[in-house]
C-alpha cells in the first residue's frame, strides 16, 4: 500500500482519482492515526468514525461509477467543535453544551459533505472560541505538536494541530480576532481568515457576530484555495454573506507575484522581537527576489485595535451567550468557564445604558477609522505583510494568570477582523525549532491575490515540508 | 421672586398608547416557518432560527417590512430611507435567543398622526413611531401529575409584530378606545393584519398619568407628569376602557391625598375589576440595545416609497367623507358602512346596481342586512349574498311585486343561501304579489260573491274558507294562506 501519511489534498485527490487508493483506505488510515495521536495532543473532542467511513464508501462507489467528483471527495477532514454537525455532538469547547447534538448542519459543513469530504471528528478549542492558547477549553488543553510543553495557539487549537500532526488533511476554524491565523502560525500550517461575508456563518455557534470569519487550515496554500472554492459564496441563510461572485481561487495561483506592491505597516514592526523581525525580513527578501516591490505604509490607528476589539467583541458575546440558559438544551449558566463569564460581564457593562455611548458607540467609530487606515493603504499597495504573532508559541500557563497579557497575543490579528478584510497565515520559518508565521493581508475579497503571493513564497521556502516529530 | 396666582381647575389624564399588532404574513419574521399558529399543536411551527438554536441566524421578511412601511404611510409617518434592526436583550423563558430582534433608534416609520372624533370633536393624535419586531413564544402554566409546571410553545416565536406608539396626546378612555378602533380599522383596510384583540393579534398597552390643570393654562403647552403607569393584560377594547378609567380614579385619589403615584407596570384584573401592580421602576430592565450584527442595515429609495404608497387603498376617513358627499348619506350611516372595507364595497356595488337613491340601499344594509348578520355573529364576507341581488330585491319592492315586509323575509333567506330574489320568492312561497295587488284581488273576489258574504254573516265558517280558496285560485297560490285570511277577514269586516 502507498504511504498515506503527510498527504496534501492535491496529492490525495490524485491518488484517489487514479484509483491507487480508495477513500475508505485513506480515511481509515487517518482515523487510526488521529485517534492514536489524540492521547498525546488532545486535538479532538469527538470522533465521527462511522460518518467518515460511510461517506468514504459512498465516494468510492461514485468513483467506481465514474462520476465526476470534487477534489475534496474522500478527503478526511475535521471541523472545529463550534460548527453545527447534524447528529454529531457539538460543544463549542464548553461544558454548557457537553451533551448537545445539533439537529442541522452548518452551511459550510453541508457544502463540505456535498463535495464528498469525510468528517473524522470535531476538534478541541477554547470554550466558545474565547482564547488565544487553547487553554480555555472546558475539557483539556490541546498541545503543540512541535513542542508538547507549549500551546498551539487558539482558539481553533485542535483544527490547527490536527492539520499539522497529519490527523486530517484539512480542518475548519473560525477567526474572530486571530483564532485561525495565530494557531496556524504556531503550528506551521496555512490558515485563512476570509473577508467577512465571503463564507457563511450559518450554523456556526456565534462568538462575536460582526467579527466572526469562517476559514480553514491546510498544509499548503494550494490546498487552502481548493477548500475555499467549496466553502465560499452567498448563503440564503446568512444575510451578511456577499452576493459578489466567487473567484476560482486555484486559478492563477501559480502566476508570478512580480510587480505586486507589498506594504509593511511601520506600526507592526516598531518594537518587534528581533528574531521574529529577522525571520520576516528573510521571507520578504524571498518575495523581493520574486519581483514584488516592498513599500512602507502607515496604519495610524493600529494601537487602538485591541482596546476597540475588547469592547465590541465582549458586547456581542454577552448577547450571543444569552440563549444558553439550560431551558431548551444544554446545561445551565453555572457551567460557563471563567473567561466566558469575564466576557459576559464586560459586554453587559459596555452595553448598559449610560455607558453605551462611551464604550460601544465610541469603539464602533474607531473601528471605522481602523478600516479606513487599511483602505487608504490599499490605494498604495496591493497587499500588506506583517508577522502573525509578536511572540513564539508560549509555555502552558505562561499567560493564564493575566488575561490582559493573553489578550495581547492577538495584537497583530484583531485589527484585520475589525476591518473585515481577508488575511492568510503562511508558515515563515522556525526559531529555536518553533514555528512562526506571516500574514498576507489584502482588501475586501482579495483572497485570490493572497493565495498567489502566499503560494509563490511557500513554493520557494517549503516550510510545510518540516513536519513535527511525533 | 414673584409668583403668578394659580388657581386649580382639574386633573387631566395624560395617556399614550402602545399597540402591538401581528402582521398577517405567511412566514415568520426571520425564518420560513408558518405564522398560522393559532390552532396548531405546540412547537410544530418551529425551526433552528425561531427556536434560537446555536448557530442559527435571522433573515428578514421583506413583506413584513413593507407592511410596516405601509402602516407608517397610512398613519402619515415619515418612512426612513436608512433603517436597521437592533437587539433588545432581556431574559424570559419565552424568549428563545435571550434577546428580541426589534428596532431602537431608526424605526421604519416615525412622526405621524391620526385624527379621531369623539363627541363631535376632532383631535389629532401624534404617532411617535411604528417599528417592527418579532413576537415571543408563549408560556403555558399547567399541572401535571400534581406538579405545577410551566411549558413553552414556540409556535408564536418570531411572528412579525409591529409596535405603534402614540404621543401622550390622549386624555380620556373614550379617546383611547376611539384611537385603538380607528387603528384597527386602518390596519384591516390595509389587509396587513386581522388585528383581533381576542386572538391576541392586536394588544393594547396604555400608559396613564394625571396632571394638574390650572386656570388660564388649559390650552397652553403642558409639562408631562413626573411619573407614568403602564397597563398590561388587556385583551379587549372594553378592558382598555375600564382599566384606564379605573387608573384615572386610582391616581386621582393618591394625588388628592398629596402623594405621588408610583412609576410602575399594572395589569388589568377582570375578575376584580381593578388594576394590579406587576413591576415597579426599580425592577425595570436595561435592555442593552445594540445594532443586530446578523442583519445588515437597510437603504430604501424614495422611489420605492412612492411605489408602495400607490398600494394604499382609500382609508376609512376618506371613504366616509366620500360616502357622505357622493351618496348624500348621513354621517352615521357612512360611518357604519365604512367600518370594514368589504361592507363598504358591498354597499357601493349594490348602490351602483340599484341606480336609484343610494340612501335606500344604505338603509337596507345598515338596517336589515347588518341586523341579520349580527344575529348570526357573521360579517358580510361570511355571507354569499351578492350586492346585485340586494339591488334586484329593492327593484321588486319598488315595482310592487313584493311588499317591503316580505322583502325583509326574502332578504333573510338570501343572506343565508345567496340565492337571487326571484328564486327565493318562489322557493319560500311568500307572496309573489304585493299587498296592494292582493288587496285588489280580495276586493274583487268579495264583490263577485255576495252570496258567500251573506252566508258568512249568518255564521257559516265554510263561506270564509270558500272566499280564501277563490283568492288563492286567482293568485295561483302565491300568496301566503294566513295573509289571505287576514286580508279577507279585514275586507269582510269593512263590508259591514
Amino acid at each position: 500500500m502507498k504511504k498515506l501519511k503527510g498527504l496534501t489534498i492535491k496529492e490525495a485527490s490524485k491518488l484517489l482519482e487514479a484509483k491507487e487508493i480508495s477513500a475508505k483506505e485513506l480515511v481509515a488510515d487517518y482515523i487510526s492515526r488521529a485517534k492514536k495521536l489524540n492521547k498525546n495532543l488532545n486535538s479532538f473532542l469527538t470522533f465521527a468514525e462511522n460518518e467518515a467511513i460511510d461517506q468514504a464508501e459512498r465516494i468510492d462507489k461514485l468513483r467506481r461509477d465514474n462520476q465526476k467528483l470534487s477534489p475534496l471527495a474522500g478527503i478526511p477532514f475535521a471541523a472545529k467543535d463550534i460548527f453545527s454537525t447534524k447528529g454529531i455532538k457539538t460543544t463549542a469547547g464548553s461544558k454548557v453544551l457537553e451533551s448537545y447534538i445539533p439537529v442541522y448542519d452548518a452551511t459550510v459543513v453541508g457544502k463540505l459533505f456535498e463535495a464528498g469530504a469525510c468528517i473524522v471528528g470535531k476538534t478541541n478549542q477554547d470554550a466558545w472560541a474565547h482564547g488565544s492558547s487553547g487553554e480555555n477549553s472546558d475539557f483539556r488543553p490541546t498541545k503543540n505538536p512541535y513542542d508538547t510543553s507549549r500551546v498551539p495557539g487558539g482558539s481553533s487549537s485542535g483544527s490547527a494541530v490536527a492539520t499539522a500532526a497529519d490527523q486530517v488533511i484539512f480542518a475548519t476554524g473560525t477567526d474572530t480576532g486571530g483564532s485561525i491565523r495565530l494557531p496556524a502560525a504556531f503550528c506551521n500550517v496555512v490558515g485563512l481568515k476570509p473577508t467577512y461575508g465571503r463564507v457563511s456563518r450559518y450554523g456556526i455557534i456565534a462568538m462575536a457576530s460582526s467579527l466572526d470569519s469562517i476559514g480553514h487550515f491546510t498544509k499548503t496554500v494550494f490546498d487552502n484555495a481548493l477548500v475555499l472554492n467549496t466553502t465560499a459564496g452567498l448563503d440564503e441563510m446568512d444575510a451578511t454573506t456577499s452576493p459578489l461572485k466567487i473567484d476560482n481561487y486555484t486559478d492563477e495561483i501559480r502566476k508570478s507575484p512580480s510587480g505586486l506592491k507589498v506594504g509593511l505597516p511601520k506600526e507592526y514592526f516598531e518594537g518587534l522581537n528581533k528574531e521574529i523581525k529577522q525571520n520576516i525580513t528573510k521571507a520578504l527578501n524571498v518575495l523581493e527576489r520574486q519581483g514584488v516591490i516592498i513599500e512602507n505604509v502607515s496604519l495610524p490607528h493600529t494601537k487602538y485595535g485591541v482596546a476597540t476589539y475588547y469592547i465590541i467583541q465582549p458586547s456581542e458575546v454577552s448577547s450571543n451567550l444569552a440563549r444558553y440558559d439550560g431551558i431548551r438544551f444544554g446545561y445551565d449558566r453555572d457551567n460557563f468557564g471563567a473567561e466566558a463569564k469575564r466576557r459576559i460581564i464586560l459586554g453587559t457593562y459596555t452595553l448598559s445604558s449610560g455607558y453605551y455611548d462611551a464604550y460601544y458607540l465610541k469603539a464602533m467609530k474607531i473601528r471605522r477609522l481602523i478600516r479606513q487606515d487599511f483602505i487608504k493603504a490599499f490605494k498604495k499597495v496591493d497587499v500588506i505583510i506583517t508577522p502573525t504573532s509578536a511572540s513564539l508559541p508560549f509555555k502552558f500557563e505562561e499567560k493564564t494568570d493575566d488575561p490582559l497579557t493573553m489578550y495581547l497575543s492577538d495584537i497583530y490579528t484583531t485589527n484585520i477582523n475589525l476591518a473585515g478584510i481577508p488575511s492568510l497565515n503562511v508558515p515563515c520559518g522556525f526559531i529555536d525549532n518553533l514555528p512562526t508565521g506571516m500574514q498576507i493581508i489584502g482588501p475586501d475579497f482579495s483572497e485570490k491575490l493572497l493565495y498567489r503571493v502566499g503560494h509563490s513564497y511557500e513554493q520557494e521556502s517549503r516550510w510545510f515540508e518540516r513536519r513535527p516529530n511525533l | 421672586m414673584v409668583r403668578e396666582e394659580t388657581e386649580f381647575v382639574n386633573w387631566e389624564a395624560v395617556i399614550g398608547l402602545e399597540v402591538h399588532i401581528e402582521l398577517s404574513t405567511k412566514s415568520k419574521m426571520f425564518c420560513g416557518c408558518s405564522t398560522d399558529y393559532f390552532t396548531a399543536k405546540p412547537n410544530t411551527h418551529t425551526c433552528p432560527v425561531c427556536l434560537g438554536l446555536p448557530g442559527a441566524m435571522p433573515k428578514a421578511n421583506k413583506l413584513a417590512i413593507k407592511y410596516t412601511q405601509l402602516i407608517g404611510l397610512a398613519l402619515n409617518c415619515k418612512t426612513r430611507t436608512g433603517s436597521k434592526f437592533d437587539r433588545k436583550n432581556y431574559f424570559y423563558p419565552d424568549l428563545a435567543k435571550g434577546f428580541q430582534i426589534s428596532q431602537y433608534d431608526l424605526p421604519f416609520s416615525e412622526n405621524g398622526h391620526m385624527f379621531i372624533t369623539t363627541n363631535g370633536r376632532t383631535k389629532k393624535i401624534g404617532i411617535t413611531r411604528a417599528h417592527l419586531e418579532e413576537d415571543t413564544g408563549k408560556l403555558i402554566h399547567t399541572k401535571l401529575n400534581g406538579t405545577r409546571l410551566t411549558l413553552v410553545d414556540f409556535n408564536r416565536s418570531g411572528v412579525p409584530l409591529i409596535e405603534i406608539v402614540t404621543e401622550p396626546d390622549i386624555s380620556s378612555s373614550l379617546e383611547a378606545k376611539t384611537y385603538a378602533r380607528n387603528l384597527q380599522q386602518v390596519v384591516r383596510y390595509l389587509k396587513v393584519s386581522d388585528a383581533d384583540m381576542e386572538k391576541g393579534s392586536m394588544r393594547i398597552e396604555p400608559n396613564v398619568s394625571l396632571r394638574k390643570v390650572t386656570k388660564g393654562q388649559e390650552s397652553m403647552v403642558k409639562e408631562l407628569p413626573p411619573y407614568k403607569v403602564e397597563l398590561k393584560n388587556i385583551n379587549s377594547f372594553k378592558f382598555a376602557e375600564k382599566a384606564i378609567e379605573y387608573e384615572i380614579k386610582r391616581q386621582r385619589k393618591i394625588l388628592e391625598s398629596g402623594k405621588m403615584p408610583k412609576q410602575e407596570t399594572r395589569g388589568w384584573n377582570e375578575t376584580k375589576q381593578e388594576t394590579v401592580s406587576q413591576r415597579s421602576k426599580e425592577e425595570a430592565h436595561d435592555y442593552r440595545y445594540f445594532p443586530e450584527p446578523d442583519l445588515p442595515p437597510f437603504a430604501f429609495e424614495e422611489k420605492y416609497f412612492k411605489s408602495i404608497s400607490e398600494e394604499i387603498p382609500e382609508l376609512p376617513d376618506e371613504k366616509r367623507k366620500r360616502f357622505t358627499k357622493d351618496y348624500s348619506l348621513a354621517e352615521n350611516d357612512a360611518r357604519t358602512l365604512t367600518e370594514g372595507v368589504e361592507l363598504a364595497k358591498f354597499f357601493e356595488e349594490a348602490a351602483g346596481a340599484y341606480k336609484k337613491d343610494p340612501k335606500i340601499v344604505a338603509n337596507w344594509i345598515t338596517g336589515e342586512v347588518l341586523r341579520r348578520l349580527n344575529e348570526e355573529n357573521k360579517t358580510i364576507s361570511d355571507s354569499p349574498l351578492l350586492p346585485a341581488s340586494l339591488a334586484e330585491l329593492l327593484f321588486l319592492i319598488d315595482k310592487g311585486e313584493i311588499t317591503k315586509a316580505n322583502g325583509k323575509e326574502i332578504l333573510a333567506n338570501m343572506i343565508k343561501t345567496g340565492d337571487d330574489p326571484r328564486a327565493t320568492v318562489i322557493k319560500l312561497k311568500v307572496t309573489g304579489i304585493s299587498d296592494i295587488k292582493l288587496e285588489e284581488i280580495v276586493i274583487q273576489t268579495i264583490s263577485r260573491n255576495p252570496k258567500a258574504i251573506e252566508d258568512y254573516k249568518k255564521g257559516k265558517e265554510a263561506s270564509l274558507m270558500f272566499l280564501i280558496g277563490q283568492v288563492q285560485r286567482i293568485t295561483k297560490g302565491q300568496a301566503k294562506p294566513e295573509k289571505v285570511r287576514e286580508f279577507v277577514l279585514r275586507k269582510l269586516s269593512e263590508a259591514d
